[in-house]
């Protein structure tokens, strides 16, 4: 019960600026070799990959932003240590906008139907179903979300670190209070704006398809992809020798309560009732989404999220003693961190040709089509996947060293410091 | 009080007949009481109280204080794997209960005899899984959460109508800022004088003796 948190090794040294080092060289270097292995076309390959390692990557910072504000709403004790490390992850959504510029550049140059077949006006008008979503799926009216996405988790993430920052200086209680009352109105804007970007960055890939849950579902992602992450990085800190005292067994434990919570029990939960009202109404324009998720490859894709994401980890995760041994939990995080990937891959991957679907009189007739390869489902794994999420991934480990150089590991001046070091879970 | 109800309740759990009549052997004492003013105080005590031998004894304290479980030497609850099985019939209950009302044409005996019959919904088959899942997960939490609720108060020995300890007038702010630690008369350690000097020894504010 000791308040080592004020005297303990709080200053990233070395290991922060060859964290740094890293991540700019795993980071460029990903980005390159994608850039360069596609050649300077710029493929429907290259921008799917492009896409599915941002919103990885902007996954991991949403949910970070998320649990910064949560914790402020709640006024939490237990989790000020640790709030630190997830305000430097959150603070890389200060600079990815950057990386969504290509994107936007895209979707104005008017070649974004590579990834959006909306970007595609014949396609558009051709459908009556899809005409009726032109006011909302036009460049200009995107573009404009976009921006206001972008801008406003920069702005929160800037504000919640420098404030907090700021308090280590000068205690400033104010600060705190500040903190707080901004919370409910981040955490909203926070809902409907990751909602958002979610239906227009994903759910629009597939223009014609809709579902209400997506939102939700998205946010679960960001869920398991941020507690998974933050354990992972803890657990290195930990292991190099920092923050003892600061970042105890204890909070280990919380945050493998909060990843069974989010990352693997509402996870499933959500997925499961976006599946089941699709699977049960059974509706042309609703099932298509899935259609391709459960042919080829693809099925077993499926399988593994659902015994992957979701039924061992819950075996794993569900003991108190799993959760309090940081090398077995910092092993299950990292295999989460793994099936978060798949999970964003397997949203943003697969595809089924609309004619195809159209022609189809039976499910039997579009697996053998898959059988006899006449039929493409979006399986196309390529070393660019790998070389973008690599990318993607060292940036933000980058950019969250960075941050985490700048200031103790720790908020030292926290009004609730002293709980946070001293809490025990029963 | 004499009455014999009291001592019915508080033991109900005790054990046989012989211990009983043990416990009456050493007088009317039910179990001696140390006041402690600080939760440190009770901690210390609580570690000596267990590394002397005593086994029948236990801490009354107004909030939780962090440790003293280790401190006493209390166990982690065995509820998690009772809660398992609980959760476990709840599932099979909702497996079977929707197999037997949609998919199959057995007819069972549960007092009347009641008669299966096949339910084709939308198309879907007999047995659909994705359309179990939500009944099977609603009594799987259920059986889940009424069995936590259930044991949690069955091992606690909840409800308890009267303890010695609330009885005693000079033990009444063991519920606003003083911690009271007691070793029960029926350990078999307990000694009346000896404990009492063992007490004495942790510098406990005041010693109560209490009545059953």
């Amino acid at each position: 019960m000791t308040h080592e948190a004020q005297s303990g090794n709080l200053r990233l040294g070395g290991l922060g600026s060859s964290a740094m080092a890293i991540g700019a060289i795993v980071g460029l270097g990903g980005l390159a070799a994608t850039i360069g292995l596609d050649g300077v076309g710029g493929s429907a390959g290259f921008w799917k990959s492009y896409l599915l390692a941002y919103m990885i990557a902007l996954a991991i910072c949403q949910g970070a932003l998320f649990f910064v504000m949560l914790q402020h709403i709640t006024k939490s004790g237990w989790s000020v240590t640790v709030r630190r490390p997830a305000e430097a992850i959150a603070s890389n959504l200060q600079w990815m906008w950057l990386l969504f510029v290509p994107i936007l550049v895209l979707v104005w140059t008017g070649k974004g139907a590579v990834l959006f077949e909306w970007c595609n006006t014949d396609y558009m008008h051709g459908d009556h179903v899809l005409e009726g979503k032109i006011g909302y799926l036009n460049p200009t009216f995107w573009s404009i979300r976009a921006i206001v996405y972008l801008g406003v988790w920069a702005l929160l993430a800037k504000f919640y670190r420098s404030q907090s920052v700021a308090q280590d200086a000068d205690g400033d209680i104010r600060r705190t209070l500040r903190m707080q009352w901004w919370a409910p109105i981040g955490i909203i804007l926070y809902a409907l704006t990751q909602t958002f970007a979610s239906i227009d960055w994903i759910m629009a890939i597939q223009p014609k398809w809709f579902s209400t849950m997506f939102g939700v579902y998205w946010f679960t992602v960001s869920c398991t992809g941020f507690f998974a992450a933050i354990i992972v990085l803890l657990a290195v800190l930990r292991g190099c020798g920092y923050g003892r005292g600061s970042f105890t067994v204890e909070h280990f434990h919380d945050l493998g309560k909060l990843l069974f919570a989010f990352g693997v029990v509402f996870w499933a939960y959500i997925g499961f009732s976006q599946y089941m009202l699709i699977w049960y109404a059974n509706i042309p324009i609703e099932t298509e989404w899935f259609v391709p998720r459960q042919l080829g490859p693809w099925f077993w894709v499926s399988w593994l999220l659902i015994l992957g994401h979701f039924a061992l980890p819950f075996v794993l995760l569900i003991t108190r003693w799993t959760k309090r041994f940081r090398n077995i939990l910092v092993l299950i995080a990292l295999w989460m961190v793994a099936m978060f990937i798949v999970d964003v891959y397997w949203l943003i991957m697969p595809m089924v040709p609309e004619a195809a679907l159209a022609e189809a009189t039976s499910w039997d007739q579009l697996q053998s089509e898959v059988t006899a390869g006449t039929l493409t489902l979006g399986w196309n794994p390529s070393i660019l996947n790998l070389t973008a999420v690599l990318g993607s991934l060292g940036l933000v480990v980058c950019g969250t060293f960075f941050f985490l150089r700048q200031a103790s590991l720790a908020p030292t001046s926290d009004p609730r410091l002293s709980e946070a070091v001293a809490f025990e879970n029963f | 009080m004499s009455g014999s109800a009291p001592e019915t309740a508080t033991q109900a759990a005790a054990s046989p007949d012989t211990v009983m009549v043990d416990v009456r052997s050493k007088a009317e004492v039910w179990g001696l009481a140390a006041q402690f003013s600080t939760p440190a105080g009770i901690y210390e005590a609580a570690k000596k109280v267990r590394e002397s031998g005593y086994r029948w004894f236990d801490c009354h304290v107004p909030f939780p204080v962090h440790g003293l479980d280790k401190a006493m030497g209390v166990q982690y609850t065995i509820l998690p794997i009772i809660v398992f099985f609980g959760g476990l019939t709840g599932l099979l209950l909702a497996a079977f209960l929707q197999v037997f009302t949609n998919s199959v044409e057995i007819d069972i005996w549960a007092l009347v005899s009641v008669v299966g019959y096949q339910f084709e919904v939308s198309g879907k088959p007999l047995i659909s899984t994705p359309a179990f899942i939500p009944v099977a997960f609603e009594l799987t939490v259920l059986l889940s959460a009424l069995t936590c609720v259930s044991f949690m108060l069955f091992l606690n020995k909840l409800p308890c109508l009267y303890h010695p300890v609330l009885k005693s007038p000079k033990l009444k702010r063991i519920t606003d800022d003083r911690f009271v630690l007691v070793i029960e008369a029926k350990d078999p350690k307990f000694a009346r004088s000896a404990t009492e000097a063992f007490l004495e020894s942790l510098e406990p504010e005041r010693i109560v003796e209490l009545e059953p």
